[in-house]
């Protein structure tokens, strides 16, 4: 379903692609280029990289290879589960409907979106956060979804066996042995460089939140750097990042103790009648500091992506208005910077899942802190 | 705007799971490998202070041993000092009291001697008295007879006294 203009022959087709999928975290799948193809015809870069930074319904693996993934929808009229591939046709084309038998609701899917649609394709309700006529909740296991599932996996694997391990004694009667000796720096990381030095004195019962968020979203960034898994993006994902920092942001509130709520009600050495003016000011502060937590995670890791897919993209744009010769020089520059860009990433990947778990034990700190 | 929306689903799904990291590892990672990291931890700062507290205890005893030591040495110094200094004074004092023992012989000797003398000195007065009387006799007698005879017979008499 490549519409570029000029392909020539299926090897320079699948040599373009295995450049640009080998060093690069997103697949360019055959789908995506003709959406963005629909408009004038041509590779549409932004569209292509929206596509691979969002959510999505399916596990894109490569060009015609991927795993739709289970559709859960809860509507006024019932409940119903179905495959995406439900929605795509012989050529792919994910602009099929699918109508339920259970619910009788028919639904369609137009780029990323699910929509309910009367007999005469008019929407009726949408995806959103109530059940109601124009509403229904997705429930679908997006790939985002998956992502989410295997890094549970793989911290449920990883911890529970090296737990396994010092319960036996191994690390605790004697030296750490195999992924002890790998995972137990990080986890004392996080103890003494982050959690002792933030809290201070009590902060041991914040210890399961700060490795559970750090190894969360270090693991989450490592797989978003990950090629060939279909470009999972989940500490991309406003969604994911935000219920991380509402994490800490209930944490915070609910152990924040008498000096916080008091710093924040009468500020010290604030004379009264400029209260009034204070207390906006001290809300929004409690409140930008799980917003900024969100958006800075968030921004970081898309950034990121979007850079990677960039250089790729640049390939293609350059095949479609200079031709297969120079495509092939830009291809060198291209995956040259990705993978200078990849090894920076995976020094963010780090950087972003420390600095989030430094600043949510400062907040915790700031919390139980004593105000003499 | 997708970029910036958050979607119900994944919200659901990732609160869902983070919980269940939360609890899960909570309970059955995070408590058991901190304890045990803590435990061991506290193992070893133990086993160093004990360590160090022997070392110490080493010290002491070494320093204690090196003391002992030196008040042994000291003392057989001392005691060294002491029988030099006594063997001194005995010999010393054997010499001194052999000295006066032989004085006082030398001085008994010499009584004795001038007592024996003294005696020898008078038994001779004795004899020489008993000599003279016993010559004085016999002149008598002879000059009662003759008187060159008698002065032959002194003159005999005298050459038979052997002062001895």
């Amino acid at each position: 379903m490549l519409e570029f203009k000029g392909f020539k022959t299926v090897i320079q087709r699948t040599f373009l692609i295995v450049i640009a999928q080998v060093f690069t975290v997103f697949t360019i799948s055959a789908n995506d280029h003709a959406d963005s193809a629909s408009h004038d015809g041509g590779f549409n870069a932004g569209e292509m990289i929206m596509h691979h930074v969002l959510d999505a319904n399916e596990i894109h693996i490569a060009d015609g290879i991927g795993f739709p993934l289970p559709i859960i929808l809860y509507t006024e009229n019932g409940l119903d589960v179905f495959s995406y591939g439900q929605f795509i046709d012989e050529a792919h084309e994910p602009n099929l409907t699918y109508s339920s038998a259970s619910t009788n609701n028919t639904y369609a899917y137009n780029h990323g979106h699910i929509t309910q649609i009367s007999a005469n394709g008019d929407e009726l309700a949408h995806a959103g956060w109530g059940v109601n006529k124009h509403s229904f909740l997705d429930f679908s296991i997006t790939k985002n979804v998956v992502g989410v599932f295997v890094i549970l996996l793989i911290m449920f694997s990883l911890f529970l066996s090296i737990a396994r391990s010092y319960t036996k004694g191994i690390g605790r009667t004697s030296a750490p042995k195999g992924s002890q000796s790998i995972l137990e720096p990080f986890i004392l990381f996080i103890r003494d460089e982050v959690a002792k030095p933030s809290i201070g004195t009590g902060y041991q019962k914040f210890m399961p939140f700060l490795l559970s968020v750090f190894f969360f979203i270090w693991i989450g960034n490592l797989l978003g750097l990950i090629p060939f898994i279909g470009g999972l993006n989940v500490t991309g994902n406003i969604a994911v990042t935000m219920i991380l920092a509402l994490f800490t942001f209930v944490i915070t509130t609910i152990n924040g103790n008498k000096g916080y709520w008091m710093h924040i009600v009468l500020p010290p050495g604030v004379p009264a009648w400029l209260l009034p003016i204070m207390w906006p000011i001290e809300i929004i502060g409690v409140i930008s500091k799980p917003i900024v937590l969100m958006l800075r995670l968030f921004a970081n890791i898309t950034a990121g992506h979007i850079i990677i897919l960039s250089f790729t993209g640049l390939i293609f744009i350059f095949y479609g208005t200079s031709g297969a010769g120079v495509a092939y020089g830009v291809s060198v520059g291209s995956v040259l910077f990705s993978v200078f860009m990849l090894s920076l990433e995976l020094l963010v990947a780090f950087l972003q899942a420390y600095v989030f778990t430094l600043l949510s034990a400062i907040y915790f700190g700031q919390a139980v802190e004593d105000h003499h | 705007m997708d970029l910036v929306t958050p979607g119900f689903g994944l919200v659901f799904w990732t609160t869902l799971s983070f919980l269940l990291i939360l609890f899960l590892l909570g309970k059955f990672a995070w408590k058991p490998i901190l304890k045990s990291i803590k435990e061991r931890e506290d193992t070893i700062q133990d086993a160093l202070e004990a360590a160090e507290r022997a070392k110490d205890e080493m010290r002491k005893l070494k320093e204690s041993n090196d003391a002992l030591l030196q008040e042994a040495r000291e003392e057989r110094d001392k005691l060294m000092k002491e029988a030099r200094e006594t063997k001194d004074q005995i010999i010393s004092e054997a010499k001194n009291r052999a000295k006066e023992e032989a004085d006082k012989i030398l001085v008994s000797t010499r009584e004795e001697i001038k007592n024996e003398k003294q005696k020898a000195i008078t038994e001779l007065k004795n004899q020489v008295a008993e000599i003279s009387f016993e010559i004085a006799e016999k002149v008598l007698s002879e000059k009662l007879n003759d008187s060159e005879k008698q002065s032959e017979s002194v003159k005999k008499a005298l050459n038979e006294i052997n002062f001895n």
